[in-house]
């Protein structure tokens, strides 16, 4: 029964390895896919784009009904966001608020992922001969980037769309020091530039990094909850030790869920409207 | 941890999927709720305006049925009055009638009386003078003396 047993950072690395195509080995590799990360999220693209969808059209076709059930709670959410955008921007750009829904439903569901017991889904690929799944997009910081970087992109785009090129190009270099003199404003401009670029990058990074490392930290709290009753030191159900070992870890899991699910709200709640914040800023004249 | 492919694929979907709720999610949605919205204020503006019609219709009523019955009661108040004068001329007519007959009557029986004592004093006359003419046994000559009986019979 012992050797049936996995070791325990086998089991760690375990769950923290995705179904690739190759291993990879340096940090950046270009030609390797996270085949579990791309599944996932387009799986939830499809669950979340579909869904509103369907309630759309249905909201179109009959705008005389009165809404009920999910179509009413779609509304909820649409309209939520609708107030959040209203209250940081006040321009007319169309996309900003679709983008806000889209990113506080998709990192959402990415994110519930993680309530699903831990070994479910892995379990089951393993059945079906996959050695390695993770089911949270967001514990992959390919996924955390690509969301932030494109965010990213549509800054810089607007930036430069509202303001030109010069115009973007001034507010790197000419705040925060400014000068009269032609001469002085050169060294100053540089390091403005420096200032300023932290501060451009320092955002889709910023923006990434959370979204990752609180859902990386809150997976692998389920995973050492799990282990409660994996290691080679549990006594099974036949003892008193292995029950409390046991009921130790339903606990204390259920804990985390209930805790986990205000994080994953959080979260994507934060991703969202710091969106909507960088694209509105995106939008002003300094 | 590590960066791959994975990056460029999830931005790829992330931008299909914003497209996609910004073409037919987002406008879908949002223009039925202010739509609605818009008919309820519409729906909420009209229940409103209505009772404020209701409440003035109430009003107009209540003061046309105050009306009614303040013109009620005076041409009821007149009708009193002019039925009181009515009567009250009836009255007098009667007595003023009632009266005249009574004169006229008075009148009528002040006549018969005289013209009876004026027949009965002729009568008288004759009768005197022929009971006269009866003890003296001869014939008064009633020319002669009608001067004397007709002095006689005015005394009496």
């Amino acid at each position: 029964m012992a050797a049936k047993q996995p070791q325990i950072g086998e089991y760690i690395l375990h769950h923290l390895t995705f179904l690739t195509n190759k291993p990879q080995t340096s940090l950046v590799n270009f030609t390797v896919i996270d085949y579990d990360t791309v599944f996932f999220s387009v799986l939830l693209a499809v669950l979340f784009a579909g869904s509103f969808y369907l309630v759309a059209r249905k909201s179109a076709a009959a705008s005389n009904s009165v809404p009920r059930g999910f179509q009413s709670f779609v509304e909820m959410l649409v309209d939520w966001v609708d107030s959040q955008v209203k209250d940081v921007y006040h321009g007319t750009n169309r996309l900003i608020a679709p983008l806000a829904l889209t990113i506080f439903c998709w990192v959402y569901l990415f994110n519930f992922m993680d309530l699903l017991p831990v070994d479910l889904l892995p379990g089951v690929a393993g059945a079906v001969g996959l050695a390695h799944l993770k089911v949270v997009p967001s514990t992959d910081l390919n996924a955390a980037f690509g969301l932030s970087l494109t965010v990213f992109i549509l800054m810089i785009y607007y930036s430069i769309k509202v303001k030109g090129l010069l115009g973007f190009l001034g507010e790197l270099t000419l705040q925060p020091f400014r000068a009269k003199n032609i001469f002085v404003q050169i060294p100053l401009s540089i390091v403005n530039f420096v200032l300023e670029s932290v501060t451009l990058i320092a955002r889709p990074v910023s923006l990434a990094l959370r979204l990752f490392g609180n859902l990386f930290a809150g997976e692998m709290i389920f995973v050492l909850l799990a282990l409660l009753t994996l290691v080679h030191s549990y006594a099974g159900l036949e003892s008193v030790s292995g029950w409390g070992m046991a009921l130790m870890q339903a606990v204390l899991t259920f804990a985390w869920e209930v805790f986990h699910l205000l994080i994953i709200t959080i979260q994507a709640f934060i991703f969202m409207v710091l969106t909507i914040v960088y694209l509105a800023m995106a939008h002003e004249h300094h | 941890m590590h960066i791959n492919l994975t990056l460029v694929i999830q931005m790829a979907v992330f931008a299909v999927l914003i497209w996609f709720t910004m073409k037919f999610v987002w406008p879908m949605l949002l223009g039925p709720m202010q739509e609605r919205e818009r008919r309820i204020a519409q729906g909420l503006a009209a229940a409103g305006k209505g009772e404020e019609e209701l409440k003035q219709a109430r009003e107009g009523a209540e003061s046309i049925l105050r009306e009614a019955r303040e013109r009620a009661g005076v041409i009821v108040d007149q009708a009193q009055r002019s039925a009181n004068e009515i009567l009250e001329q009836a009255r007098s007519t009667a007595t003023q009638e009632g009266q005249r007959l009574v004169a006229a009557a008075q009148q009528q029986i002040g006549l018969d009386a005289a013209r009876a004592k004026e027949q009965l004093r002729q009568q008288v006359g004759s009768i005197a003078v022929a009971a006269a003419a009866k003890l003296l046994e001869r014939e008064i000559d009633a020319r002669a003396h009608e001067a004397l009986l007709n002095e006689f019979a005015a005394q009496l």
